[in-house]
């Protein structure tokens, strides 16, 4: 300090007493800015903040109700629910994620495709402390090793849910259809209260027919977590009501007979039981795992399932629209009958062609040298198409589409099968819509003798065949047999819609049946290979379609082309005959002859169902007079 | 320099200088019996905003022990050894800063700690918060007050010097923290209103100047969210929304001790260190916030008392100025913590979890006992 500088201490005091003086009133003024706004949040906004803070506090979970269980009608399991264990993942509760994931790898068998995902969802937007899935479907291995490994991974977990599982996968996938993920569509349609917490829906078959019922009633739990969702205690909760558990009319026994029989081969089977109209079997060949498609199925695994030629996700049963071909003689015979158009003695001679007029076109029979004389009876017996050709011109294109739409062809007549075709019968109001033509007497031969334009599923034939085994009264064909559950059966499956066929004459049901019996029983039936060893009475019906959907440019080997442009083989029928308990209808894919190749399926399947399963009722006692019938039968062919 | 302390004093109208027990150690028994209610009670909300986890109270109570030790040490200097000691002590400061920013170490970007062998890590920012204000009080009482302008403008570049080294760190806030206590000290030497009034107006100018060049995202962001915090309510604006729905949910009388939904169930961030107060403030309420600031505004009060009777200016420049710093961590962070303030990394002083703050503050009332009991006994 330079010498000779006056300081005036007791000015400096002062100043300084002035500065502290504003330096306090500023720090009260600021305090009272503090004070003010504390005041602002906890007194005058204390309301809104206790709100916010119980809502942080207090969280509704939903509790996802267990989804109902799908039996067969013997009360073997076919779809259940078993916990599956996934790999989520905190991110941030992870100290470091390369190692972490780096360390899981050795743990678990990580797919890469997993991998993808994960780091993908990673990336994308999401809730701080939500749990993002790595790795599903642990085996028990696998969930000891995570437990082991579990205290040196922070943020890493195992998740429970229940997942449906399929025990008869292949056998089942066509008839139950399956559950997955619910996708942005169904999220539309459904309501997100009542699938809060629930992952899997109903996508096809029983599965999605039935969702509403399957899926239950969720369940709420009113929980206090921490910020990071994590569950301290509950504080009330509703439990969820478990969906309804389904007895399907399904025989799981008969189903897996139905596989065996078309082992190696492609196809369906239909069989129903006709006093109720249940599917006792639905077998489309081959079939799938549906378990692979419940929790997602892998891209690879899906290309191979869907351009296998054999197309095994296609649904041959409900699906497949093939030509029913002769198979649709005895519904158009019954037509004849009923209509007037001829009658059981009425005679025409096949010389082994047919022609609308002298000279013109000829439509060919099945058997170039001709059948001779045939009445009806003959005529469904050898499957004579001479005489169908006659009929179809007599009754005309509007008196067939009058009584085929009756038997339920050309609309879906199923109550509860979800997904099921209608295939096609053709009109003259049809044609002149669709292709703009006019009807011609030549689509009415056609017509006749299930070709041209007419179409039907393996199911619609097994439907008009238990139709024709009723004698007329519907029973339309269902899964369900019944509810075992909150909600009765009635209510959940649909009312019957469709009138019963009345006969103008009781017996023309007895000739048909009769008639169809002669293909089987007779001495000239085109199936008579298969009816004669049977220890009982049965009626049926075999048929060919021809294949002409095989595109050209389409590449496979030439014995591959071959055997894929042989014709299908159809047969229906039921058994036993005087009292059906059960109607099939079969169709193996480039099968060739209808009753040398369907017809033993068929009769196999009868077999299965008549004397295996169901041994000792009503048909076991009627061997005898079986046995008598045919000897009688035999003497009039 | 004694002998004309002695004159100074003598000259003035100095009351009585403290006498008894406590003053022979150098202790102010006012502030001493403040501080400690305080110490006291913070340590029952960190209890609760630590999750009742005893460890970290213990280990909490072992720094306010250290932090103590280094008070009565600081206590029993004369304040004229803080004035010849102030050139040294800020030149060493400033080496302390070039060493951290050459050899420094650091976490998440930022270079803070200077680790020399033999020696315990510690920041040499921490230690420039009472260097600045030291060095700038000896400098501006080397002449008689208020300053002139030539010496105003030779304070301001002892505050900027460093203030400058820290922003490289980077740590803006702790350079803010540092300027401040140096401006303080050039306020109450008596800065002129008119170059106040300039100064002010300056930082209107400079502050959009900052947000463009000098400010990192990470900073802009907080401001941002500051304005509008729902607009990110589970990103950054998720600390805000849920400390002032703490605050909010606590009313006038809290939800009680250990009671807090907020920070128990986690929802609060940083329950047992920056945003403390929002435990005490959903626990204890209205009242609670209010008895914090009371006893706060008490120690404040107290300091200033002790500035107002220093013998000489850099007494008085050094106590008013670390007074104000204190005042300033408590608006801060209380400011912050129910959202009119950015989120800034400051602590509630000597309530908050951890840290070397506590121990320079803690160090700044030793020296303000020092500056109290160290008054020379007049017998005019």
């Amino acid at each position: 300090m330079p010498w000779g500088e006056f300081k005036d201490t007791a000015a400096e005091r002062r100043l300084f007493q002035r500065r502290t003086l504003v330096a306090l009133i500023v720090i009260m003024v600021m305090i009272g800015i503090l004070v003010s706004r504390l005041y602002y949040l906890q007194i005058l906004n204390h309301e809104n903040f206790t709100t916010l803070s119980d809502k942080n506090r207090v969280q509704v979970q939903p509790i996802a109700p267990p989804r109902g269980l799908i039996y067969d009608r013997n009360g073997v399991l076919l779809a259940e629910n078993r916990p599956v264990f996934s790999v989520t993942v905190v991110p941030e509760r992870v100290p470091d994620m390369e190692t972490t994931l780096a360390q899981l790898q050795q743990i678990l068998d990580i797919t890469e495709e997993d991998m993808a995902r994960f780091q993908r969802r990673l990336g994308e937007y999401r809730r701080p402390f939500s749990p993002v899935p790595l790795s599903y479907d642990l085996d028990e291995r696998e969930i000891a090793k995570m437990a082991v490994h579990r205290y040196e991974l922070p943020g890493v977990e195992v998740d429970a849910e229940l997942v449906r599982y399929y025990p008869y996968s292949n056998i089942t996938a066509h008839a139950l259809g399956y559950v997955g993920r619910i996708n942005r569509d169904e999220l539309r349609r459904i309501d997100p209260a009542d699938y809060a917490g629930t992952n899997y829906i109903g996508k096809s078959g029983v599965e999605r027919f039935y969702e509403e019922a399957l899926h239950g009633k969720v369940g709420y739990q009113h929980v206090e977590t921490n910020a990071r969702g994590r569950t301290l205690r509950v504080l009330e909760h509703e439990n969820p009501v478990p969906g309804d558990d389904l007895r399907l009319q399904l025989d799981i026994r008969l189903q897996k007979r139905a596989f065996e029989l078309l082992k190696g081969r492609r196809g369906a089977i239909v069989a129903i039981e006709p006093e109720t109209g249940g599917i006792i079997a639905l077998a489309s060949v081959p079939g799938f795992d549906a378990n692979l498609f419940v929790t997602g199925i892998g891209v690879e695994a899906y290309r191979e399932l869907s351009e296998s030629i054999d197309k095994p996700l296609f649904n041959r049963a409900l699906r497949g629209q093939y030509p029913p071909g002769s198979t649709i003689k005895p519904m158009l015979a019954f037509a004849g009958l009923d209509s007037g158009a001829t009658d059981r003695d009425r005679t025409v001679w096949d010389p082994g062609y047919f022609q609308l007029t002298n000279g013109g076109r000829r439509y060919r029979d099945w058997k170039r040298s001709g059948h001779g004389w045939v009445n009806l009876k003959s005529a469904i017996a050898q499957s004579c198409d001479t005489y169908f050709y006659d009929l179809g011109m007599r009754m005309g294109v509007d008196v067939m589409h009058e009584y085929l739409d009756k038997f339920g062809f050309g609309k879906d007549a199923t109550l509860d099968v979800s997904g099921a075709q209608s295939g096609l019968l053709p009109s003259e109001p049809w044609k002149r819509a669709v292709h703009n033509q006019p009807w011609y007497p030549g689509d009415s031969v056609n017509m006749s003798i299930g070709q041209g334009y007419v179409l039907s599923t393996p199911l619609q034939l097994a439907t008009a065949t238990a139709l024709v085994a009723n004698h007329g009264k519907w029973r339309q064909p269902r899964m369900l047999r019944d509810v075992v559950g909150a909600d009765a059966t009635e209510d959940v499956l649909p009312p019957e819609t469709i009138p019963d066929v009345v006969a103008k004459n009781p017996r023309y049901w007895d000739d048909i049946v009769g008639d169809m019996e002669e293909v089987v029983h007779g001495r000239h039936g085109t199936a008579r290979g298969i009816g004669r060893d049977a220890p009982y009475r049965f009626a049926g019906k075999s048929g060919t379609a021809q294949v002409f959907s095989l595109a050209e440019d389409e590449e496979y080997d030439a014995d591959e082309v071959r055997e894929r442009l042989r014709d299908h083989a159809l047969f229906v029928g039921f058994a036993p005959s005087e009292d059906p308990k059960i109607a099939v209808a079969v169709i193996v894919e480039n099968g060739g002859g209808g009753s040398s190749t369907a017809g033993p399926v068929a009769r196999a399947m009868f077999d299965a169902w008549l004397l295996e399963f169901n041994a000792g009722e009503k048909t076991g006692q009627s061997d005898d007079k079986v046995a008598a019938k045919t000897e009688q039968d035999g003497a009039d062919g | 320099m004694a002998d004309r302390d002695y004159i100074r004093s003598s000259s003035s109208h100095t009351i009585g200088a403290p006498k008894g027990f406590m003053s022979s150690i150098h202790l102010d028994p006012v502030l001493l019996v403040l501080l400690l209610i305080l110490l006291g009670s913070g340590l029952f909300v960190l209890y609760s905003g630590a999750d009742s986890s005893v460890e970290m109270v213990k280990s909490q109570c072992a720094r306010i022990g250290v932090a103590f030790v280094v008070m009565m040490v600081f206590a029993q200097l004369d304040p004229s050894v803080y004035r010849r000691w102030s050139p040294w002590l800020y030149g060493l400061g400033l080496i302390g800063l070039l060493a951290v920013l050459l050899v420094g170490v650091g976490a998440k970007g930022a270079q803070r700690w200077l680790s020399l062998p033999g020696l315990p890590r510690f920041q040499p920012s921490e230690f420039m918060k009472l260097a600045v204000p030291f060095m700038a009080a000896w400098y501006l009482s080397r002449h008689f007050l208020p300053p002139r302008l030539s010496r105003v403008g030779g304070s301001l570049f002892i505050v900027l010097l460093p203030m400058v080294l820290i922003v490289r760190q980077p740590d803006l806030g702790t350079a803010l923290l540092v300027g401040l206590a140096g401006l303080f000290v050039i306020f109450f030497a008596g800065l002129s209103w008119k170059l106040l009034g300039a100064f002010f107006g300056m930082v209107a100018v400079a502050a959009p100047a900052m947000w463009f060049f000098v400010m990192r995202d990470y900073q802009k962001q907080r401001v941002l969210t500051l304005l509008d915090p729902e607009s990110d309510p589970l990103g950054a604006g998720w600390n805000i929304i849920q400390s002032k729905t703490a605050i909010g949910s606590g009313g006038l009388s809290g939800k009680g001790w250990l009671l807090g939904t907020q920070s128990h169930l986690d929802f609060l961030p940083e329950s047992h260190t920056d945003f403390i107060v929002a435990v005490l403030a959903e626990e204890f309420g209205f009242i609670g916030v209010l008895a914090l600031l009371t006893l706060y505004f008490l120690i404040i009060a107290r300091c200033l008392y002790i500035a107002v009777n220093a013998q000489d200016s850099f007494g008085r420049l050094v106590a008013g100025a670390l007074t104000m710093t204190f005042f300033t961590y408590v608006f801060v962070n209380i400011g912050m913590v129910s959202g009119i303030l950015p989120i800034v990394g400051v602590p509630l002083p000597l309530v908050s979890y951890g840290g070397t703050s506590i121990v320079t503050l803690m160090a700044g009332f030793g020296v303000m006992m020092s500056i109290h009991t160290h008054r020379r006994m007049i017998t005019a």
